[in-house]
């Protein structure tokens, strides 16, 4: 029975969750801790991955939690957008976990796994996966919940000063946003009796126009600090520079994307109309030109990659604003690139700064030579995000520009131009960090970290921070030896690297599964009469925790 | 529905006063603006129930207006719980904030000022830490928020002898 197995959706959920408590009963005990915490993730994984197979032809999926009928009931709607996000993101969450469990046992860097990271990680999954699949309103801002508090954890994991500074910026600024969030739940229960997202579908189109303005706003800017679009950007590169590697990868593949995804929800299926398109425009040029001209004054890479993430956020607005099946089938595949590609380009900057000592691009020099692997590994994933032909960052780009134009305002065309702009710019920032940092011999660096000159007795490069322990100067000096490039460590890079390579090998199923998608996204009652049916004909799981 | 003026002015006041608090530089007072927007906020799904005092519970004889809607209750709960979770955490980051820098405020991001002057500026070798270990010390003039900039940390008493010997001998040479 193929259709029963969306009925599984909450073990998407439940399945961290179990994975959590068991880390938490373990704590002190590290190799249990990960041989769980990996083992729940691929569980996880396989179950993603079976949904997906499930809903891939089909139209959305409720379930109705307990068997309480819809309205009154909680329910999870799984459709190829949320099952397609869930798979995404586990497998992002899979690699980055195994970099960090490697990171950890490399060891010589205190800020690698301590035993609270492994069940915070999986509460970050289980929020995300609940936001994902969540088809009530209260039940997207308990994701939120979950997913923001696992990552203040995570944020400020070892409690460095600099951590702090930026995670107090960044716990307020998510709290205001969970607030005007909560503010406009309660105006919403308060205008039509409801928070269920599909009975709203119904139910708000019938309220007054000033009223239902005053919502969506409400609404959008909620999500839009989540996302990170411009005026509500600035918090982003403050804070996630400054966490551990891995947590920054993870934050920044998928915590911007759930954002992303609420405003895809409540610009499709809560406010189908078209009041505020042009807003969004607006908003989408602002969030791709500034995001990519703070990151053309940045020296740090990991500053640089923040920046560039806030401008991609601004494609991903273009399309929605856009809102034909044709621009929504783009933006989904859009998002499933971008999580995967930004993530990436955030693991190679945790290799860089270990094997070159700093992200700071005036201290590096001559990583080609050094490592030639590290060089692959950041160029697939740097032209990709600048949308160079044969990769899906250009395949997704195409179709938002083929939207754009086939929509055909002057506003539409200002944007496809500001695009392919906005995209040039991305490449000049990620290929003069290319240049200075992996092309440059080490002399010409400005201040070269020692960590770069250094060549062990026999006159090869060390494998170990062993020869600069004792010189001054570099972040390795005074500690134990590390291994500079663990092999784990790079072998995860490599396949979320390789992940990214194949979505444009696979992009011909990828983007049919992306247009029924779409397809599915712009017939909102199709979801609606998913979740509404009653109790019984729509398929009760019995089995549902 | 039934609106009560009195819980509108609370939910007012509450959220003008939580504002006001989190425009301050004192965390504590942030925090305590945050702890008043989210009650505020509460206030206002608590105020989607319907009329205050009446008993969530249905029975098929009451009217529409003689029970309260019982759900906003729920709502209301998880909220406060999560409420709860955050405070608990910002106050263990005041905490830490105070045993790293000795101040309860919210810190200036100088790294774009130092990207701009200075670009070898790196993170993790250069920060500059406020030095401090002298506990509660408000009365000290290094302690006014105006002061945590670039330049504090890395004036060093040692400039000062340098110029003040070089001024010495400059007199005792002029006086010979």
């Amino acid at each position: 029975m193929s259709t029963d197995l969306a009925q599984l959706a909450p073990l998407a959920v439940l399945i961290p969750f179990v994975g959590a408590a068991v880390n938490f009963v373990v704590v002190h005990r590290n190799r249990l801790q990960r041989t769980v915490t990996v083992g729940t993730m691929v569980l996880t994984l396989v179950l993603n991955a079976l949904m997906l197979a499930d809903v891939w032809n089909q139209g959305p999926q409720a379930v109705h939690l307990g068997g309480w009928a819809a309205p009154y009931g909680i329910v999870m709607v799984v459709d190829q957008l949320s099952a397609l996000m869930l798979v995404v993101s586990v497998v992002v969450s899979l690699t980055v976990l195994v970099y960090a469990v490697s990171e950890g046992v490399a060891g010589g860097d205190d800020e690698g796994p301590i035993s609270i990271f492994y069940p915070t990680f999986l509460l970050l999954v289980a929020g995300v996966s609940n936001a994902f699949l969540a088809g009530d309103l209260f039940n997207l801002y308990v994701g939120f919940e979950i997913l923001l508090t696992a990552s203040y954890v995570l944020l400020t994991m070892g409690g460095t000063a600099q951590r702090i500074r930026a995670g107090v910026t960044y716990v307020v600024v998510s709290v205001i946003s969970s607030i005007l969030f909560l503010i406009s739940l309660g105006m919403i229960y308060g205008a039509t009796g409801t928070v269920n997202m599909a009975d709203l579908s119904v139910k708000l189109a019938d309220l007054p126009q000033g009223t239902q303005m005053q919502l969506h706003l409400m609404l959008l800017i909620a999500f839009g600090v989540k996302a990170a679009v411009f005026p509500l950007s600035f918090w982003l590169p403050d804070s996630y520079p400054t966490a551990s590697a891995p947590v920054t990868a993870v934050f920044a593949g998928l915590l911007t994307k759930v954002g992303v995804y609420s405003i895809i929800r409540t610009e499709t299926l809560l406010f189908p109309g078209r009041q505020i398109n042009d807003l969004l425009m607006w908003v989408a040029l602002l969030t791709m030109l500034v995001g990519i001209l703070g990151a053309l004054a940045q020296i740090d890479i990991k500053r640089m990659l923040s920046f560039t993430l806030i401008s991609h956020i601004g494609y991903m607005i273009f399309g929605i604003a856009v809102g034909t099946p044709q621009a929504l089938a783009a933006v989904v595949y859009y998002i499933a690139h971008h999580i995967v590609i930004q993530t990436s380009l955030f693991l190679v900057a945790g290799l860089i700064e270990r094997r070159g000592g700093s992200t700071n691009v005036d201290r590096l020099a001559g990583l080609l030579k050094i490592s030639p692997l590290l060089g692959v590994l950041y160029l697939i994933p740097a032209l990709n995000l600048g949308g160079i032909p044969p990769f899906s960052g250009f395949l997704g780009k195409v179709g938002l520009l083929e939207a754009g134009i086939s929509s055909g305002t002057w506003l539409d065309y200002l944007l496809v131009g500001v695009s392919v702009l906005v995209s040039l710019l991305t490449l000049m920032a990620l290929v003069r960090v290319w240049n200075r940092v992996f092309l440059r011999r080490v002399d010409d660096a400005e201040y070269p970290d020692p960590v770069l000159r250094a060549t062990t007795a026999q006159g090869h490069r060390p494998r170990t921070s062993r020869v600069v322990a004792g010189k001054p100067g570099s972040r390795f000096s005074g500690a134990a030896p590390v291994v500079l490039l663990p092999k784990t460590m790079v072998g995860a890079t490599t396949a979320l690297v390789a992940v990214g390579v194949a979505l444009t090998v696979l992009a011909g199923p990828l983007f049919d599964l992306a247009g029924s998608a779409a397809d599915n996204l712009v017939h909102p009652d199709r979801y609606t009469e998913a979740v509404l049916a009653p109790v019984g004909e729509g398929g009760v799981s019995e089995e549902a925790p | 529905m039934t609106v009560n003026l009195t819980m509108l002015v609370v939910m007012g006041v509450l959220f003008s006063v939580g504002v006001y608090l989190l425009l301050e530089r004192s965390l504590t007072r942030v925090l305590l603006g945050l702890m008043l927007l989210t009650n505020g906020a509460n206030l206002l799904i608590l105020h989607t129930s319907g009329v205050p005092g009446a008993a969530p519970l249905y029975d098929k004889s009451l009217g529409g207006s003689e029970y309260s809607d019982p759900l906003p209750q729920a709502l209301v709960l998880t909220s406060i719980v999560i409420s709860l979770a955050t405070t608990a955490f910002l106050l263990s980051m005041i905490w830490r904030s105070w045993v790293l820098a000795r101040r309860d405020e919210i810190q200036d991001d100088l790294e774009d000022r130092r990207v701009a002057q200075q670009s070898s500026y790196d993170a993790e070798d250069d920060d500059a830490m406020p030095q401090d270990t002298s506990e509660f010390s408000h009365g000290d003039a290094r302690f006014t928020p105006s002061r945590h900039n670039a330049e504090e940390a890395t004036e060093s008493p040692g400039h000062h002898r340098v110029e003040k010997r070089q001024r010495d001998d400059g007199r005792s040479t002029h006086e010979h």
